[in-house]
């Protein structure tokens, strides 16, 4: 008896290495190579027999009354099968994220440049471009709302959306506020506690989230009156939610199918022509696929919120902070779209990881007449560590310290209360993380005499052999919250499939997750094959067969999606093993599932799975949420908000050509805490990614928005960073559980976007001390030519 | 729309004479992009690629007969020796792809300001020629009558370039470009520079910085003066700073820029007076050396 014990723990251990390709193992994405052969399908590649094109007519006003839409001549283009205003949606008219204040085609005025009139659909791309054109709209064209001052004085300037039929939380052209006061606040009193005070405006522009797969989908007219819609997006189900009342249908009759997604970091999280297609589908009958052009995508999808913050810090002189105050204002365009959350993030992180005694935090966002912005990575938080980031060098210049160790002074860790009262109940390594990228070795410095002008600034622009070039280094921490915050459920499903296929246990994995390129997919099934100890996973086609998997945003998805394939695998398991003690009677209490049987940790193997099921599947749908949060106090900004925090650190070193004000980035490291990495290998891609998005807003990303009017909307003008701008980015992860995450893990997307922008930006200001409180830097600012 | 594929380049020109508006195509890296953005829907299409004399080049020792079509990668690979200006400038030209494909015919035809050809065709000389072609024959139109306008040239509706005629670089060459990106960038503004030791002239071009590209002519003549009065293209001596701060302002002069997207005014006349003082310094260091190691 006992040898055969010790056999079966031999056994075992052999079972379980043979399962590399589990959590904490790195198997390839299944996508991978099809993309980059080009032969992956994204949504702008379907294709439908007898299928129609739809195309929408834009506003080219920022502002305007519309006094009339004739589309008769539109109509009578041949191979016109629908022209359609609002005076055609059969159900509601609005709709919108959190608050459905936004038509599905504009009602009377328009309140942004791009705002959609009308529809076509025609047999031809061509055809339905041409009966855009003949479409003719009567504008009353108005000075559009767009600055903080017009904003804020709506009395004078006017409203974006008028009082009686504003449907948001604010008030006048604030769609959203939050409030915070922490501590004793900032009062006189509390500022003569402190011998030092620095303070500053900080500008962040407006960023895009810049994805390479335009807007697109294809709806289709089903039998039963609904639409199945096959859709690159973020959230099936919420598409779903708002698309239904719009379409006068049922949510069930609604259907959605993710197809290919060609990048999001947000910017699918709003819906673009979800409705407009549906609504073409419905009228004609027949199949609609819109793809927007790249002109169009920049109008169609909302943006980076752009934003003015007044940060005031006060140390003492030995450099403990003694208060924080701030005021964040963040231009939220037309509609509403994410701006809520946003606020609610810049409120509750736009301190950053630091402990702060006395704070006070006051975070609004606009309703303008410029572009609508909502969700891109890292939401509220970006913006915010551009402002307190930058506070704390110059914190640290005005004190004579290292700005390393004045941050690691302030360094919040585990058992430190946020600002909202919220106490931080898993790791924090906050100091830590920014020693780790201190530590790691400096790229050399320039050589000289062996110039290889790709690695200067302006690279084969050959503006430089070495002239006007100088060497910076800078520092930045951020925080990041997890999943969706203040008292929002936002629950993930899945379902998970095992049976015999072939001989072979083989295991499916079906939820409605949306994979966006994050690797979600390749990660079910690293979790399904450890917790169910099969090899084989097949990844069901996300849809809305299943219940909701939340939205690919905020961190969240291997935190809560993941979960949930984990409860889901884990119910399978004991399903399975339930069924082998009623038939074979076993009472151990260690049994698991391993390398394709069921094992006992003390008698080893028992049966192998494919005898166990037999002919029977099993097949269970589990539901993870998160621990609950509530909403934030409005005027204290108290309350457990958030489910959990991410912090990264990062140090860039860059090469300014001071004369020019050209800049190249020569590595930025990045140190971050993931609790555990299911998949080392897209952690660090997930974290590169991140750095390289924020690397973007440091130096060159911008939509520049002019009187309303968006100026740049095209890969000729909107720059995001080539592999040249790109450099090393050597990642150092940590890996400290959090007790209430599956497997201990912690959100990774997001953290390094927050942290890695100010570092950048740091070593700009030491390499040229220039103080640049707006990014993106622009080579103006570093020569005073603006 | 009609879609014409001549097979030589007489059938070209008389495609062109017959379709007058016809938009000719060479490696379509502007027109395909300007088609997708809604530019233009032109009546035709005049697609060179079945000419395959466009994408030759020939050397003669003086002048360089370069085909409208001869792609930038090309030109980079082939002709950075007789066309070492040009050569620099095809290497900024967005990306690989893009220099797989594009050409200077392309560069020409569209006559952008922000043309990265243009400078370094204007440094290389007055004696550019290009080999404007249509049924009613040949013309040679020399490069400072080329650009007209924004986006405008000087070629009949009738006509086709060929070629385009450069003379061989007798002396250093650059070309610098101020991009708000490391690649893949279209000029905030650009600078030229040549050296004509055989003729005792300099050679500028100025790109994105005036509706045309154009020749910083008093920073040319300032120049040649001082290399002259001072013998400097014998001695090949120093140029001392003040030489090179005041080409710098002239080149500088010179521009009449715009604020738009990509750079204030402001910053185009401060870089292109940077890039005129190191173009023209890297310039000069190697006729230095080129005169110390001859003597
Ligand atoms: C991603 C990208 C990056 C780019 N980056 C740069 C850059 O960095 N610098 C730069 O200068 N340009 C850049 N361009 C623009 C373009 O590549 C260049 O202008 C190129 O030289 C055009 O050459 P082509 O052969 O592709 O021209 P085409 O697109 O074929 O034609 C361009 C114009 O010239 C006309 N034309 C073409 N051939 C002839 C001919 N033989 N006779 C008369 N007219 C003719 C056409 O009718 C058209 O008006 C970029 C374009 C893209 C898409």
């Amino acid at each position: 008896m006992s040898t055969r014990t010790i056999q079966g723990q031999k056994n075992l251990q052999d079972i379980r290495q043979a399962s590399k390709d589990g959590i904490g193992g790195s198997p390839l994405r299944p996508d991978g190579n099809l993309k980059v052969k080009g032969e992956f399908a994204y949504s702008s590649d379907m294709w439908h027999e007898d299928m129609l094109w739809g195309m929408a007519l834009r506003s080219p006003h920022p502002r305007a009354n519309i006094l009339s839409v004739d589309i008769s001549e539109a109509l009578k283009l041949p191979g016109v099968y629908a022209v359609l205003t609002h005076e055609d949606i059969p159900g509601s008219k609005f709709y919108g994220l959190e608050i459905q204040d936004q038509p599905a085609l504009a009602i009377d005025k328009v309140r942004y440049h791009g705002e959609a009139i009308a529809l076509v659909a025609a047999d031809h791309p061509e055809t339905a471009r041409r009966a855009v054109k003949k479409i003719k709209v009567e504008y009353e064209v108005l000075t559009p709302i767009v600055t903080e001052e017009q904003c804020l004085a709506p009395e004078v300037h006017g409203y974006v959306h008028e009082p009686h039929e504003f449907k948001s939380h604010g008030y006048g052209n604030i769609c959203h506020e939050q409030k915070l006061v922490s501590g004793l606040g900032v009062t006189d009193e509390v500022r003569a506690l402190a011998d030092v005070i620095v303070s500053g405006t900080y500008e962040v522009g407006m960023q895009d989230q810049a994805f390479l797969g335009p807007e697109s989908g294809l709806a289709v007219p089903a039998e039963d009156g609904g639409i199945d819609l096959y859709i690159a997006t973020q959230w099936l189900h919420v598409d779903r939610q708002q698309m239904a009342p719009v379409l006068g249908l049922p949510e069930e009759k609604v259907r959605l199918t993710l197809a290919g997604v060609g990048g999001a970091f947000g910017g699918r999280e709003d819906l673009s022509m979800q409705i407009h297609a549906s609504l073409l589908a419905q009228r004609t009958g027949k199949p609609v696929k819109i793809v927007y052009a790249r002109d169009e995508s920049f109008f169609g999808h909302v943006h980076r919120h752009p934003a003015r913050m007044f940060y005031e810090h006060g140390a003492t002189r030995d450099g403990k902070l003694v208060f924080a105050d701030c005021r964040i204002v963040l231009d939220g365009g037309a509609y509403a779209s994410a701006s809520p959350a946003v606020v609610g993030n810049a409120a509750s992180l736009g301190h950053g990881p630091y402990v702060i005694p006395n704070v006070k935090m006051h975070a609004i966002a606009l309703y303008s007449n410029n572009p609508s912005c909502g969700a891109m990575r890292g939401f509220g938080a970006v913006q915010a560590a551009f402002g307190y980031e930058s506070q704390m060098d110059k914190l640290a210049a005005e004190l004579g310290m290292d700005p390393v160790e004045l941050r690691q002074l302030n360094a919040m860790s585990e058992g430190d209360l946020m600002p909202t009262g919220q106490q931080i109940d898993s790791p924090a390594p906050v100091a830590e993380l920014l020693q780790r990228v201190k530590d790691m070795p400096l790229p050399p410095p320039l050589d000289l005499d062996d110039l290889d002008v790709r690695a200067l600034p302006g690279a084969l622009s050959n503006t430089s052999h070495g002239e006007g070039i100088v060497r910076g280094v800078g520092y930045s921490v951020g925080i990041k919250n997890v999943g969706f915050s203040e008292g929002f459920d936002d629950y993930s499903t899945a379902r998970v499939r095992l049976e015999v296929i072939g001989g072979e246990p083989v295991a499916m994995v079906h939820t409605a997750m949306a994979e966006v390129g994050q690797g979600g997919v390749t990660v079910h099934a690293q979790i399904a094959r450890t917790e169910l100890g099969v090899e084989q996973v097949t990844i069901h086609p996300a849809n809305t067969e299943v219940g909701s998997a939340g939205s690919t945003s905020a961190s969240r998805q291997t935190y809560m999606t993941g979960g949930a394939v984990k409860l889901a695998a884990e119910a399978v398991k004991y399903a399975l093993i339930d069924k082998g003690r009623r038939r074979y009677g076993w009472t151990h209490q260690d049994i698991t599932l391993a390398g394709g049987k069921v094992v006992s940790e003390s008698a080893g193997v028992l049966v192998p799975m494919v005898d166990l099921l037999g002919d029977e599947a099993i097949d269970l749908t589990r539901e993870h949420h998160h621990r609950p949060t509530v909403p934030f106090d409005k005027e204290t900004g108290q309350g457990f908000g958030h489910v959990q925090y991410t912090f990264c650190a990062n140090r860039a070193v860059v090469d300014v050509d001071v004369e020019l004000g050209l800049v190249k980035v020569v590595e930025l490291t990045a140190a971050q805490d993931v609790g555990k990495a299911l998949n080392p290998l897209s952690v660090v891609g997930q974290i590169q990614g991140g750095c390289t998005q924020a690397l973007g807003l440091a130096v060159m990303e911008e939509i520049i928005v002019k009187d309303g009017k968006v100026r740049n909307a095209s890969f000729t003008d909107y720059l995001i960073p080539t592999i040249l701008d790109t450099p090393p980015i050597p990642v150092d992860i940590l890996e400290l559980p959090d007790p209430n995450a599956p497997y201990g893990l912690r959100g990774v997307g997001e953290a390094p976007t927050v942290s890695a922008t100010p570092s950048i930006v740091a070593a700009i200001r030491q390499a040229t001390g220039i103080a640049l409180n707006r990014i993106p830097v622009r080579p103006e600012h570093l020569t005073g030519t603006l | 729309m009609e879609f014409l594929r001549p097979a030589t380049w007489d059938e070209a020109l008389a495609a062109k004479a017959e379709y007058p508006t016809a938009l000719p195509i060479s490696g379509g890296t502007d027109v395909m992009v300007e088609m997708n953005f809604d530019v233009h829907r032109p009546s035709a299409i005049l697609d060179l690629n079945r000419i395959t004399e466009l994408t030759e080049w020939s050397n003669d020792g003086g002048v360089v007969r370069l085909g409208a079509a001869v792609p930038y990668t090309r030109i980079i690979n082939e002709l950075s020796g007789p066309l070492p200006g040009l050569a620099l400038a095809s290497h900024t030209v967005g990306s690989p792809q893009i220099r797989n494909r594009g050409g200077v015919g392309g560069n020409l035809g569209g006559a952008s300001p922000a043309g990265d050809a243009h400078p370094a065709l204007l440094a290389a000389g007055r004696d550019v020629f290009v080999e404007a072609c249509s049924v009613r024959g040949t013309r040679m139109i020399a490069i400072d009558d080329f650009y007209v306008g924004v986006k405008r040239n000087s070629l009949e509706q009738d006509e086709l370039i060929r070629a385009v005629h450069i003379p061989v670089a007798d002396g250093p060459q650059q070309f610098s470009k101020i991009g708000t990106r490391n690649a893949m960038v279209i000029a905030v503004c650009a600078f030229g520079f040549a050296l004509h030791p055989k003729n005792g002239t300099v050679g500028t071009g100025i790109g994105s910085a005036a509706p045309t590209p154009r020749r910083a002519v008093e920073a040319e003549e300032y120049l040649q003066g001082v290399l002259a009065e001072r013998g400097l293209w014998e001695s090949g001596d120093l140029l001392g700073t003040e030489v090179i701060q005041r080409f710098g302002e002239l080149v500088k002069a010179a521009a009449s820029p715009i604020d738009d997207v990509r750079g204030t005014a402001d910053y185009r006349r401060h870089s292109l007076a940077v890039m005129a003082r190191r173009t023209l310094t890297w310039t000069w260091n190697d006729y230095s050396k080129q005169i110390r190691s001859a003597a």
